[in-house]
């Protein structure tokens, strides 16, 4: 792994790029981007919607990928970067689905609705958030790591199969989807720059707060091994 | 293969004699399942019209209930007396341990649906004997077996073993669920029998890839 001097720089130059780049994104978003001519301004949310729950898949992706490595290797800095990335995957799950509802009513006349993408995006909140419930509630570390990399695992394992049901049962079960859905999907091509441009944004704060968690973890469990010292010594 | 099967009988031989001797738990989840049903009948008001729209989805959730409290109590009875540690040190594979455990509660709920199933077509007056039906329950209850099997292991050596085991659990059988109910009413007759060729082929897949992948991250939670 990379030297602790190196890695603060890191964390460093990420908060400073993100926050610039977030900057930029919100002039783009609030003044340059044109307004939607059927849905009006509440169409900007969109900028933030897709972005952040492209990332929080990325996050849980990435869960997946350093659950297989640590269960592999044990090696603790996968167990430390699984964490990370579920932690902050989690709340950007959490704005995703509330972005989406905001998004949802106007478009479709109602806050929720049972379509495969929402309710994939809701199973992932569910199945991330006992990934946290497990962690803290396993009796220790190393049993919270080896049992958190089983449900990162099957869970993600899972999701594919949950969005496909959930498509079929659509095609059963069809519920009114009114609004104009369709013209949504045919941006202009500046929207779609200011898109590209939002997600490299959400990209930069994604890596920017899972290095300072990943920082945090590492100081945690630092914390951790320097008690478990001073008890045994006795002082 | 038979260096597997072998210890896998052993263990289902003893769960079913474990069971057969204090018959508790079959007792304790069959009499649950019915208060369900009772609570069902007056929550949606099941009149002969509406039942075979309102029956899938009141047995399957039924059978999802009583499978988290056979599931739940799979691995709490071998922490009792320090079961587990003990099979855990016995020279048997993980993965024979997995399927042991896992064929019990699959025999064990198979057993319980059994008893159930009658019940459900005299109170929702459907007609049981379909061969579609019960492949269908088969096969959702061996999802349900290996998927909660692995998660009764984790969620028993946890603090709050009792909400852990259905929080880790129904996410993930979600797909079985719909693929239950929808399987299910093509059975009982309220929707053409064209689903069942979708439906079952995905508790298929489903059953296939958690044989696969939960043996091999079993062994990663029982490991001390």
């Amino acid at each position: 792994m990379l030297g602790n001097g190196i890695r603060q720089n890191i964390t460093g130059y990420l908060v400073v790029l993100s926050g610039l780049f977030m900057l930029a994104d919100l002039y783009l978003i609030f003044v340059v981007a044109p307004t939607d001519a059927v849905l009006g301004h509440v169409q900007r949310v969109f900028y933030f919607h897709v972005p952040i729950a492209i990332m929080s898949f990325l996050a849980f992706f990435l869960v997946f990928l350093a659950s297989i490595a640590y269960v592999v290797r044990r090696d603790g800095k996968w167990d430390r970067l699984a964490h990370s990335c579920a932690e902050v995957g989690v709340v950007f799950v959490t704005l995703a689905l509330l972005t989406g509802i905001i998004w949802g009513r106007p478009l479709w006349n109602t806050w929720w609705t049972w379509e495969p993408r929402l309710t994939t995006t809701l199973i992932l909140w569910l199945i991330y958030v006992s990934y946290l419930m497990i962690r803290s509630y396993a009796s220790n570390q190393q049993q919270a790591a080896r049992y958190s990399a089983v449900v990162g695992i099957v869970g993600f394992v899972d999701v594919p199969i949950v969005y496909y049901s959930v498509v079929w049962w659509r095609s059963i079960h069809p519920s009114p989807v009114v609004g104009p859905f369709a013209q949504a999907n045919a941006l202009e091509p500046i929207m779609l720059w200011i898109l590209l441009f939002s997600m490299v944004t959400f990209l930069l704060l994604f890596a920017y707060l899972v290095a300072e968690r990943t920082a945090l973890r590492n100081s945690e469990d630092r914390l951790r091994g320097m008690r478990l010292v001073l008890r045994r010594t006795g002082r | 293969m038979m260096q597997i099967l072998r210890p896998v009988l052993i263990l289902v031989g003893k769960d079913i004699l474990l069971e057969w001797r204090s018959r508790d738990l079959v007792v304790s989840v069959l009499v649950f399942s019915l208060l369900i049903v009772v609570v069902f009948n007056f929550a949606l008001n099941v009149t002969p019209q509406r039942v075979t729209v309102l029956a899938p989805g009141i047995i399957w959730v039924t059978f999802a209930f009583a499978a988290t409290l056979a599931m739940n109590r799979s691995f709490v009875r071998e922490m009792e007396q320090g079961g587990l540690a003990g099979l855990l040190l016995s020279p048997v594979s993980r993965d024979a341990i997995f399927l042991g455990k896992a064929l019990g509660s699959f025999l064990f709920m198979l057993l319980v649906e059994a008893a159930l199933l009658p019940v459900f077509g005299a109170l929702l007056n459907f007609s049981v004997l379909s061969f579609t039906l019960v492949l269908t329950i088969a096969m959702a209850t061996l999802g349900f077996a290996l998927v909660g099997t692995l998660f009764s292991a984790i969620a028993v050596q946890t603090r709050s073993r009792e909400i852990m085991l259905p929080v880790l659990f129904f996410p993930v059988i979600l797909p079985v669920i719909i693929a239950a109910v929808e399987a299910s009413s093509a059975s009982i007759g309220s929707e053409p029998g064209v689903g069942l060729n979708r439906w079952l082929p995905l508790l298929a897949i489903f059953d296939a890839l958690f044989l696969v992948i939960c043996p091999w991250v079993f062994a990663v939670v029982v490991e001390e």
